[in-house]
């Protein structure tokens, strides 16, 4: 292994700013976030960097390390070529705000947007769901919000639909919800309108990017267009809903 | 500075935790104006990395179980000083608190018959930890936070709160900073909830996230509030050890419930030698009872042997691991071994342990599935905090509220694993609904003492005056180093004392830190802030710490080594007086006969 390392990190806000050279020394399974946060202590105490758990759990320190969307505190530095400098720069798909930290307050407010759950009336009686239908809804609730697939979906990466789109990130929320065994809740006419689910041409950047390896677009979005088409496109639902309008 | 924005509400709550979040959702529920105010992202606080379970005594599992085991368990698991009333709260209200959340949406792994599983944790009598599989926190958090955005609540991301505003004795709201802007904010408002977290950031092997820097316990301390049993702290027996990278990283103690076990160098399990006289008795005395044990709970069938002794409380299991590795019998790291790849499948561990399996693949090259894993005690808890009253979670100051790990007494001297997640709930909901109701019961909100605020936000921006101080990352470190190694798992009056002298010179050279750059999101700067918070609060666990000589719970003095019976009746109170900082003892309340009699029958 080599001792030392050369890290290039984004210094700077939403309209201006440089990639700066710091050399890093190495240390034994050391992550990016170790060579940022060696960087901050000893040359740049005021880099700006989110991070929380260094665990992969909270999801904070989203960055784009070599091009690639990582969670740098899951990034070995030993992954990459000695001798080579590691670009470390910001989520592109967010305004930045200073250094590596980006605005991603529209994703909280998207999320507002979706109904919360609501249990069914159950009689009074303990709610019971089986672990198997347990298992279908957990795989979405592992989501620790770390906005990389939000990042990466050409939608908002290429064409910036924030106004139209809600992104993976919601997909897979509202998915735990609407798939919930005793969500009581449709969020189908969300989705299709104000969510723009159809935007969505299930290129799959999202799952390949997700760091809890979440299938996004098979087990998330797919089946959500599937229910969206049933509930508004479905012949028979049409015809029914003319002859008998609400 | 003349410049800050204001704001006004009936509470605010600082910490969007577990605690913070349950506060504010009860709070506004309540009728209450409420802001909730948080250093990270919503959703990013601590309560995430939580990962074991929430206990709560919903016999779902094991029928014999009930809330009277729960509050025996928790007092013996805290050595008895547990505020009593806290510890039966606790017990009796977290089954409800835990079934509510499912009612909001929150997903735990099931039984077989379709209800919440329940697993194993040390201390805890009868399989008690509601769960999702290692990822506990997390699944509790989002509950609260996707229940609490329609709550009505307003979310202040991002900012700091430095200090407590006061209108005479009572509280007049806070100050802090946004992150980003670096801009000074006062909320006003009629009650404070503080629910802040811990202080593990003062030790150098932690398994807390850079927000644990004492704020709240310092805050309420600076107020004029008590703090109580600030001499315990506790040491997660299993951390990572190696690489340096994830030293402290937490291990769940959900691998030894799922029937992991320690090992020594030379393959023993030491933890059937290190059974302490208080539980002789309790747990298995033969690898075979401990084997048919876990056999028995795997197959989802109520054990009829006792526990293996590696389901001891983590104080315990701590000290052992440390001796251990003192007597040379440790692992090439520094720790011991953590084995689970001998007891359970590839797949059950992939299943029940996801996190872990993936952690260790990641960052330390090891196959948990196939090797043991090396582990040693990280810091990881905070038993003491602001002294609250147990039905309101009031503290000793008017209109001052604290919840969850920064409030003190519900576990005495260590904690049950399980109990924090449970804690947050129950407190968490009695701060708000008192918070609220307090609020509503005062008629006019207190004044803002304007030179206050002024002092305040002067003394914030004088790092950017100090152009010859040195860098803060340097000083905390140091202080960091300090409580390692002189005020960690195991302490002696001169260590205690030399390390008081270290704070002396530690806080002159805080006190002129230098800060490069400018107040925009500028991590420098807002560490040289902490460094006040954390030297405080530092020396407030010292002080408690020399005061106590004796061993008890997540306290262990070298020089005393046994528990004494005079130390098990009082709980040290510490203060700010004119003179410093001061340790005051205060006796135990008397605990009603019934509960007494609860503690008694095995």
């Amino acid at each position: 292994m080599a001792e030392e390392a050369t890290v290039k990190i984004y210094r700077g806000d939403n309209e201006s700013g440089e990639m700066v050279e710091y050399k890093i020394p190495l240390v034994p399974g050391m992550v990016v976030l170790d060579a940022v946060h060696t960087a901050q202590a000893m040359q740049a105490p005021d880099l700006a960097v989110r991070w929380n758990c260094k665990a992969g759990k909270c999801g904070s320190c989203s960055g784009e390390v070599n091009g690639k969307p990582k969670l740098m505190c899951m990034d070995r530095m030993d992954k990459y070529p000695d001798g080579e400098p590691i670009t470390i720069r910001p989520m592109k798909s967010f305004r930045v705000l200073k250094d590596l930290a980006c605005d991603v307050s529209w994703n909280y407010e998207v999320n507002k947007q979706i109904p919360a759950f609501k249990m069914q009336d159950t009689g009074g009686e303990e709610p019971k769901f089986s672990q198997e239908e347990a298992d279908r809804v957990q795989e979405f609730r592992k989501c620790i919000e770390c906005f990389l697939c939000q990042n990466v979906c050409h939608v908002l990466r290429e064409h910036d639909k924030k106004e139209e789109f809600g992104g993976p990130r919601f997909f897979v929320r509202a998915a735990g919800l609407e798939m919930h065994p005793l969500d009581d809740e449709n969020r189908l006419g969300l989705l299709k309108d104000e969510l723009g689910l159809g935007y969505c041409n299930i290129t799959k950047c999202c799952t390949e990017v997700c760091p809890e390896s979440i299938t996004i677009t098979d087990n998330a979005i797919i089946p959500l267009k599937e229910r969206v088409v049933d509930e508004f496109y479905d012949p028979v639902k049409k015809l029914l809903r003319i002859v008998f309008p609400k | 500075m003349d410049k800050y924005q204001t704001f006004e509400y009936d509470v605010i709550v600082v910490g969007a935790g577990g605690a913070g979040l349950r506060a504010a959702i009860e709070a506004s529920a309540g009728g209450a104006k409420t802001a909730l105010v948080c250093k990270s992202l919503l959703g990013k606080a601590h309560t995430v990395m939580a990962e074991g379970g929430v206990a709560a005594a919903l016999h779902n599992v094991d029928t014999r179980d009930d809330w009277k085991v729960h509050f025996r368990d928790t007092m013996k698991g805290g050595k008895f000083l547990n505020q009593w009333r806290m510890a039966q709260l606790h017990a009796q209200e977290a089954p409800d608190r835990v079934r509510e959340l499912e009612e909001w949406g929150a997903v735990f792994d099931r039984t077989k018959d379709g209800r919440m599983l329940q697993r194993n944790f040390g201390g805890h009598t009868y399989p008690r930890l509601a769960h999702v599989g290692d990822r506990t926190g997390l699944e509790m958090i989002r509950t609260l936070q996707d229940k609490g955005v329609h709550a009505g609540i307003d979310v202040h991301m991002e900012c700091t709160i430095r200090s407590i505003l006061k209108d005479g004795e009572r509280v007049a709201g806070c100050f802090g900073y946004q992150r980003e802007s670096g801009r000074f904010v006062v909320f006003r408002a009629k009650s404070v909830v503080l629910a802040t977290g811990g202080i593990g950031r003062c030790w150098e092997i932690t398994s807390n996230s850079w927000e644990y820097t004492a704020d709240g316990h310092a805050m309420a301390m600076w107020a004029g509030a008590d703090l109580i049993d600030m001499e315990f702290v506790q040491f997660h027996p299993t951390g990572m050890v190696w690489p340096p990278s994830v030293k402290g990283t937490l291990i769940t103690e959900g691998v030894r419930g799922e029937g992991g076990v320690l090992l020594n160098s030379e393959g023993e399990r030491f933890m059937f030698d290190n059974v302490p006289e208080m539980f002789q008795g309790d747990y298995a005395e033969t690898q075979e009872e401990a084997t048919q044990w876990v056999q028995e709970v795997i197959a989802g069938k109520q054990a009829t042997v006792r526990r293996p002794p590696e389901l001891l409380t983590r104080d315990v299991v701590a000290r052992a691991i440390r001796k251990e590795v003192r007597a040379g019998r440790g692992s090439p790291h520094g720790g011991v071994f953590l084995d689970i790849a001998s007891r359970r499948s590839a797949e059950e561990i992939k299943k029940k342990l996801p996190s872990m399996y993936h952690q260790f693949k990641e960052l330390a090259d090891v196959d948990i599935t196939t090797d043991p894993m090396e582990v040693g005690p990280t810091c990881h808890y905070m038993m003491g905090g602001i002294r609250v009253d147990p039905e309101t979670q009031q503290s000793t100051m008017p209109g001052l509220f604290a919840a969850g790990e920064s409030a003190g007494g519900m576990h005495g001297s260590n904690r049950l694993g399980g109990n924090s997640l449970s804690d947050l709930l129950v407190f968490g909901k009695r701060a708000g609904e008192h918070a609220a109701k307090y609020a509503s019961e005062t008629n006019s909100i207190g004044e803002i003492n304007a030179d206050e605020v002024q002092r305040v936000a002067g003394e914030s921006l004088k790092p950017f005056d100090d152009s010859d101080g040195e860098n803060p990352y340097t000083v905390h470190e140091e202080l960091r180093t300090v409580m390692q190694n002189l005020v960690g798992i195991v302490r002696t009056d001169e260590d205690l004392r030399s390390a008081l002298g270290e704070f002396e010179e530690l806080r002159e050279r805080a006190a002129k830190v230098k800060v490069d750059g400018n107040i925009q999101f500028n991590p420098g700067w807002h560490l040289a802030l902490d460094l006040k918070n954390m030297l405080d609060i530092s020396e407030a666990v010292t002080r408690a710490a020399l005061e106590r000589t004796e061993s008890r719970g997540g306290h262990t003095r070298e020089d005393h080594p046994g528990s004494d019976d005079e130390w098990g009746k009082v709980n040290n109170i510490v203060r700010q007086t004119d003179s410093g900082i001061g340790v005051f003892r205060e006796p135990l309340s008397e605990m009603p006969d019934e509960l007494r009699q609860l503690l008694n029958s095995e």
